[in-house]
C-alpha cells in the first residue's frame, strides 16, 4: 500500500523556535569577524539645509578612531539607491544618495561614517565632528509642501513627485447620474514598522580574493547584491549577502538603505571587517516611515444603497527621498480603496508629496491599511445617511462569487492591472457575524455600563500576495537520503523554514525531519526575489512543486538504470524507489547527490480576503478605548500550517492596533522627529490587547498556483484602523462622533467627545 | 547609544559618597537604580565625569514604620513597597500609588531616593511626597538637613538637592486607620509615565464633615502640585454629588498643562478634573 503524507495544513511547531528559545539564534549583532572594526554614523541633525562644512579633524584625533568617512571618499559622484519597483525614469532625480553630499534633507540624513575600534568610541568621535549646515525652511507638511515654502529638489521645481492614477468605467458620469453622493477627509498618521532586533551589517572585503562578504542582509538579499555589485563596481559573483536570523522586517527591514552600501564601502576602504548595529533611535529616524496621508474622497451611491463611483485626491507625504519601494504605499491607496466590493467607476489620484521628514516604504499592508481606513469609514457614513444597515449595506456590496474574476482599477503610470481571483465573500462575511455573535452583542450597541460606552464594527478587507515574477528552487538529494532545499525566498521571522520543510515532504512524500531549508545566502540560488508582498509561500512553494516533479523524474531514471527498468515503470514511495519486488532506499540511491532546480513564473497576484468584526468600549473622560473583543475570518486558499499563519494573523492585528491607538511619528513644523524612543513612539504590549481570535478557512483555493495558496502574511492589519474607528463611532452614536483621523488616541477621542457635546448643547 | 566615558566609584558610607560628590564641583553624579540615569547617559542628555553608586551604602533601604508615620529609606525599590503588606494600612495611598510605576523589571531596580531626586513631574512617588506633605532627610558636606517636600520639587527634574547632597530618606505622616484617599491616574499604556494622576486624602470629623483635604496631582504642570483652591472647597462640606461636580470643575480651572506631543494641554485639565471626580467618588465607597 502506498503511504500518504500530509504534512501540509497540520500545525507543525516551527523548527525555528527551539533554536531561538534557547538563545542560539545568531542574529547580525552576533556575528563578530577577527580583526572588526566598528561604524557609527553622523546623522543630519538639521531637516533641510546646504552643507557648507565638516571639519573631522578633532574626532580623528580621537585615540582608536581610524577613519571618518564623508561624501568625497565615495568617489566624484555619490551613489544613489535605485528604486527595485515601479523604476520610473521621471523618479530619478529624488533617489536618495548614500551620503548626504551638498543637501541634507531629513533629520537622520546620514553625512559621515566614523570608523573606530569600538562603537562607543565613535560615538564619542561623533560629538567632535564640526558639521555645518546653513538651514533652508522645512517642509513638515501637506500644507507646507503645497504652499512651496521651500522646494526639496530644484531641478524638479515642485514638492508633487509624481501623482498615480487609479481608473475604471467613467466616474464623472457615474456621478452624475448618482442619487447620492458623500464626500470626506480623511487621515492617516505616519507610523513604520518598529522590528524587534533594529538593523545591522557585519561586512568583510577579502582583498586577495577580491571578495566581499556582507552578513545582515533580509527580505530581497538578491536586488540588493545587484545594486551593492553596481555601486561597487564589482562582478556579481564576488558579492555574497548572508542572512542570519532576523527579528522582524514588516516590509522595511532588507530594502536598500545607506547603510547597505556605506558599511560595506567602507570595509573595502579601510581593509577591515567593519559592523554597524542600528540603535534604536537611529532605527525611528532611519527606517523607512509609513502610511502617512490625506485624502478627499467622494462615494456615489444608488438610492438602493449600491456603490456606483469613487472618486478622490490622495496626498501621501513621502518624505525626503523616494526609496526602493516608495510607490507602493501611495499607489496602493488608490488601486485598492475599492477593496472586496463592486465598484465600477472609479477615478483616485495619489500624490506624492515630498517633505523633510524620513523616507517612507513598505509596512505590512502598505497602502491597504490607509485605504481600508478610508474605505470603511465611508461605508458606515454612507449607512448612517441613507439608513441603510451597515451590516446590510456591505452585504450589498461585496464582490459575489460569480463575479470573479472581479477587476479592480488599473494604474498609471506603471501601469498594471489586476483582477481578484476567486473568493466566497459573503460566506467568509457571515462566518464571522455568527463567530463574533453580532445579533446578540448587538444589544450592548451604545449602552453606557461601568463608565464606558459600548459599539461593535464590522468591516471586509482584500489582501493581494504572491508578486511575480518568479522564484527558485533547488532541491539536493543529499547521498545520505536526506534533502537539502535552496530557496531564493528568504525569511523574516515568519516560520519559512517550517513551511517550506511541510510542502517539500509532502512533495516528495518523504518525512519532514529528513528535510533542511536553506535559504541564508545569494550563493546558493541563481536569483532570488525574496520576502515581500506576501509572496513567499506562494512563490517559494510553487518553485518547490515544481522542482520536487524534475527531482521525482531524476530518481526514477537513476533508480531506472540500477534496476534494469524503464523510468515509468519505478514507484516512489516511503523513501524509496522500487520496481517489482525490488526497492532502492533514497539513501544510498547514487553515488553522487541528484540535483535539479526550478522556477516558478507568476504574474497574477493571489488575493486572500476576510472580515473582520470589533467590541469596543469607550471611555468618554479620558478617551479610552478597550477592545473587549476582536475578530478576524480569513480564506487564505489553502493553509499550509494553521499554526504559523494563526501567529501571523495575531500579530499583524497587533500591530494594526498599534496604528489605530498608539504609534504616531510626531514632527514640528521645522522637521525635527519629537518621538525619537520607545518613551514617545507608543508601540502595542502584552498587556494592551489581549482579546484578538482569528479563524482561518479554506473555501477558495487560488486557481493561479500549483499549491492553491494565497498570500497571507500581512492580512490582519489592513482593515484594523476602520474597523476600529467604526466602532468608538458606533459607541459614541448619541453624540454622532465621527473619526476622520488616525490614531485615535485618548486626547482625540475626548476632543471629539468635547466638540460633540459643545454643538449639541449650542442647539 | 553608548554613554559617554565616565568614572565611577562605589563608596561604603554616606560621608564617602558625599566626599566624592563635592570633589568634582559639579560634574559628578548619583546614581541609585539607574533607571532615569542611564537612559539619560545613553541618549547622552547627562554627561557626568563620575558616577557616584550608593549600592554599597549601608541601612537606606529600609521600610520602617511607626507611631510617627513611615519613613522609607532612598533605596527602597518599587518592589519592596509592593511586597510589604504592611504598607495596605500604614499607608494605602503610597502601596495604591506605586502599583503604577512602570513595568516589573525597572520596579525591581527603582528606587524611592532616585525618583524623588530625578523629580520627573508625572512620577508618582513626588505626586505622594507632595499630596502628603512628606519630609526628606539630605546628607551633604554641610552636614544634614530636612526639607519639606513643597520646597524640595522647584521645577522640572529640578530639586534643592545641591550637587554634593544625598537623599538619605522620606518620611511621610502618620496615616490615620479611617482616613478617606484615593490615587487614580491615566496612562497610555500599562506602566507609562501617567498623562495625569490624582492623589487625595482627607478625614471625617464627627458629623461626616470633611477636614485637612490633601489633592495633588502629577503630569499637569513642572512639578507635582496641591489644589489648594479644591482643598479649600471640600474642607468642612460633606462630599456629595453636587460637591464633586464643583470640585472637579475648580481642579479643571486650577491646572494649566502645558500641551506637548502626547496631548494638548486643555486634555491635562480635564483628565484631572474626571480623575478628581472618580477619585472622591472612589473614596467614599
Ligand atoms: C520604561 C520606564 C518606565 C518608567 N515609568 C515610570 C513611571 O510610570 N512612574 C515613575 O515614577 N517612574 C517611572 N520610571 C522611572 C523609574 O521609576 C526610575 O527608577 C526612577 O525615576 C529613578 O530611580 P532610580 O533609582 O532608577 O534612579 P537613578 O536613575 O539611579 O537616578 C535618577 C536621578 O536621581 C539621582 N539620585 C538617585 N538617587 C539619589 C539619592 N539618593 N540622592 C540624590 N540623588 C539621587 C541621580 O543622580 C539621577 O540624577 C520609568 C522608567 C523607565 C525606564
Amino acid at each position: 500500500m502506498k503511504s500518504f503524507n500530509s504534512y501540509i495544513g497540520r500545525p507543525m511547531e516551527r523548527v525555528e523556535d527551539l533554536r531561538m528559545v534557547r538563545g542560539r539564534g545568531t542574529y547580525v549583532a552576533d556575528v563578530n569577524r577577527p580583526n572588526q572594526l566598528y561604524a557609527v554614523i553622523l546623522r543630519s541633525s538639521v531637516a533641510h539645509g546646504i552643507i557648507r562644512s565638516i571639519d573631522s579633524s578633532e574626532a580623528l584625533a580621537l585615540p582608536g578612531v581610524h577613519r571618518v568617512l564623508t561624501a568625497k571618499d565615495f568617489g566624484t559622484k555619490v551613489p544613489v539607491i535605485p528604486l527595485r519597483l515601479q523604476p520610473l525614469p521621471q523618479l530619478e532625480s529624488f533617489h536618495q544618495p548614500v551620503l548626504a553630499d551638498k543637501k541634507v534633507r531629513y533629520v537622520g540624513e546620514p553625512v559621515a561614517v566614523v570608523i573606530a575600534d569600538s562603537a562607543a568610541i565613535a560615538e564619542d568621535a561623533l560629538e567632535r565632528i564640526a558639521l555645518d549646515i546653513e538651514p533652508l525652511p522645512a517642509i513638515a507638511s501637506r500644507s507646507q509642501a503645497e504652499a512651496k515654502r521651500a522646494v526639496l529638489f530644484e531641478e524638479h521645481g515642485s514638492n508633487v513627485a509624481i501623482t498615480w492614477s487609479a481608473f475604471r468605467g467613467n466616474a464623472d458620469e457615474a456621478f452624475k447620474m448618482a442619487d447620492y453622493v458623500r464626500r470626506e477627509t480623511f487621515k492617516v498618521q505616519r507610523h513604520a514598522a518598529m522590528f524587534m532586533e533594529p538593523r545591522g551589517f557585519v561586512a568583510e572585503w577579502d582583498e586577495v580574493a577580491g571578495k566581499l562578504t556582507v552578513w545582515g542582509a533580509a527580505k530581497t538579499a538578491w536586488h540588493n547584491r545587484r545594486t551593492l555589485a553596481a555601486q561597487l563596481g564589482l562582478a556579481l559573483e564576488t558579492v555574497d549577502l548572508i542572512e542570519v536570523d532576523v527579528g522582524g522586517g514588516f516590509g522595511s527591514r532588507g530594502e536598500f538603505y545607506p547603510e547597505d552600501y556605506l558599511i560595506p564601502a567602507a570595509a573595502r576602504i579601510v581593509g577591515r571587517p567593519v559592523k554597524w548595529t542600528e540603535d534604536r533611535r537611529e532605527h525611528i529616524m532611519s527606517a523607512n516611515h509609513a502610511r502617512d496621508i490625506e485624502c478627499d474622497v467622494e462615494f456615489a451611491v444608488s438610492r438602493d444603497g449600491r456603490f456606483i463611483g469613487l472618486r478622490g485626491q490622495i496626498w501621501a507625504d513621502i518624505g525626503a527621498y523616494i526609496r526602493t519601494n516608495g510607490s507602493v504605499g501611495p499607489r496602493n491607496v488608490a488601486q485598492f480603496m475599492s477593496g472586496p466590493y463592486c465598484i465600477e467607476h472609479i477615478d483616485l489620484k495619489s500624490s506624492m508629496l515630498t517633505t523633510n521628514k524620513t523616507p517612507c516604504g513598505t509596512y505590512r499592508g502598505p497602502g491597504r491599511y490607509e485605504t481600508d481606513f478610508i474605505r470603511e469609514r465611508m461605508i458606515d457614513l454612507v449607512a448612517q445617511d441613507l439608513k441603510i444597515d451597515r451590516v446590510e449595506l456591505r452585504r450589498r456590496n461585496l464582490v459575489a462569487d460569480a463575479q470573479m474574476p472581479y477587476p479592480l482599477a488599473s494604474i498609471t503610470p506603471y501601469d498594471s492591472s489586476t483582477e481578484l481571483d476567486s473568493g466566497d465573500y459573503h460566506a467568509v462575511f457571515d462566518r464571522c457575524l455568527r463567530e463574533f455573535g453580532w445579533d446578540e452583542r448587538s444589544k450592548l450597541r451604545g449602552q453606557l455600563i461601568d463608565g464606558y460606552y459600548h459599539g461593535l464594527a464590522i468591516g471586509s478587507f482584500i489582501e493581494g500576495g504572491a508578486a511575480g515574477p518568479k522564484e527558485e528552487a533547488r532541491l539536493v538529494l543529499e547521498t545520505d537520503g536526506a534533502l537539502s532545499v535552496y530557496i531564493g525566498s528568504s525569511s523574516v521571522g515568519q516560520g519559512l523554514e517550517t513551511i517550506m520543510a511541510q510542502i517539500a515532504a509532502d512533495a516528495m512524500e518523504m518525512s519532514y525531519d529528513k528535510i533542511t531549508i536553506r535559504h541564508g545566502s545569494t550563493s546558493y540560488v541563481k536569483d532570488g526575489y525574496g520576502a515581500y508582498h506576501s509572496r513567499s509561500t506562494v512563490m517559494g512553494g510553487s518553485a518547490i512543486l515544481l522542482a520536487a516533479e524534475k527531482l521525482k523524474d531524476l530518481i526514477r531514471k537513476t533508480a531506472a538504470a540500477r534496476l534494469g527498468c524503464t523510468a515509468e515503470q519505478i514507484v516512489i514511495d516511503g523513501e524509496q524507489a522500487g520496481f517489482g519486488g525490488e526497492h532502492l532506499a533514497f539513501a544510498g540511491l547514487s553515488d553522487e547527490p541528484l540535483e535539479v532546480e526550478a522556477e516558478f513564473f507568476n504574474k497574477k497576484y493571489t488575493w486572500a480576503y476576510g472580515t473582520q468584526a470589533a467590541h469596543v468600549a469607550v471611555d468618554p473622560g479620558t478617551g479610552h478605548v478597550k477592545v473587549v473583543d476582536f475578530i478576524s475570518v480569513e480564506d487564505v486558499g489553502r493553509m499550509i500550517n494553521p499554526l504559523t499563519l494563526h501567529g501571523q494573523a495575531i500579530g499583524s492585528i497587533v500591530q494594526g492596533l498599534g496604528g489605530a491607538f498608539l504609534e504616531h511619528l510626531v514632527y514640528d513644523d521645522e522637521g525635527q522627529l519629537l518621538t525619537g524612543s520607545f518613551a514617545d513612539y507608543l508601540m502595542p504590549t502584552a498587556s494592551d490587547f489581549p482579546n484578538i481570535r482569528s479563524i482561518t478557512v479554506e473555501l477558495k483555493p487560488c486557481p493561479n498556483n500549483p499549491l492553491g495558496a494565497k498570500g497571507a502574511g500581512e492580512g490582519g492589519l489592513i482593515p484594523v484602523g476602520g474597523v476600529m474607528a467604526n466602532a468608538v463611532a458606533d459607541a459614541l452614536s448619541h453624540l454622532n462622533v465621527q473619526p476622520m483621523e488616525l490614531p485615535l488616541s485618548p486626547p482625540r477621542i475626548w476632543q471629539l467627545v468635547e466638540r460633540a457635546e459643545a454643538a449639541r448643547s449650542a442647539t | 547609544m553608548k554613554p559617554p566615558i565616565f568614572e565611577y566609584a562605589s563608596p561604603s558610607t554616606v560621608a564617602e559618597a558625599v566626599a566624592l560628590l563635592a570633589s568634582r564641583d559639579g560634574s559628578a553624579k548619583v546614581i541609585s537604580g539607574g533607571q532615569s540615569l542611564m537612559p539619560m547617559l545613553a541618549f547622552r542628555l547627562a554627561a557626568p565625569e563620575l558616577l557616584v553608586d550608593l549600592k554599597h551604602l549601608k541601612n537606606l533601604d529600609a521600610i520602617s514604620i511607626g507611631e510617627d508615620g513611615v519613613r522609607l529609606g532612598a533605596k527602597v525599590r518599587w518592589c519592596d513597597i509592593e511586597s510589604d503588606a504592611r504598607l495596605a494600612v500604614s499607608h494605602p495611598l503610597l502601596a495604591e500609588a506605586i502599583r503604577h510605576v512602570a513595568h516589573y523589571q525597572i520596579r525591581n531596580r527603582g528606587t524611592v531616593g532616585g525618583s524623588l531626586a530625578h523629580a520627573d513631574p508625572s512620577a508618582e512617588m513626588p505626586g505622594v511626597a507632595m499630596t502628603c506633605e512628606a519630609r526628606m532627610t539630605i546628607v551633604g558636606s554641610a552636614g544634614s538637613r530636612i526639607e519639606a517636600a513643597a520646597d524640595f520639587f522647584t521645577g522640572p527634574l529640578q530639586t534643592s538637592l545641591q550637587p554634593d547632597e544625598i537623599l538619605t530618606e522620606v518620611h511621610l505622616p502618620p496615616w490615620p486607620a479611617a482616613r478617606r484617599w484615593a490615587f487614580l491616574e491615566f496612562a497610555r499604556r500599562k506602566g507609562d509615565f501617567a498623562m495625569a494622576g490624582v492623589a487625595l486624602h482627607y478625614d471625617l470629623d464627627g458629623t461626616g464633615r470633611i477636614v485637612d483635604a490633601h489633592v495633588g496631582v502629577i503630569g499637569v504642570a513642572d512639578r507635582p502640585i496641591r489644589l489648594a483652591a479644591v482643598e479649600t472647597m471640600l474642607n468642612a462640606n460633606r462630599l456629595d454629588d453636587k460637591l464633586i461636580a464643583a470640585a472637579s470643575a475648580k481642579a479643571r480651572e486650577s491646572v494649566d498643562p502645558p500641551s506637548d506631543i502626547h496631548a494638548p494641554g486643555a486634555y491635562r485639565a480635564a483628565l484631572v478634573a474626571t480623575l478628581l471626580a472618580r477619585g472622591l467618588k472612589k473614596s467614599a465607597a
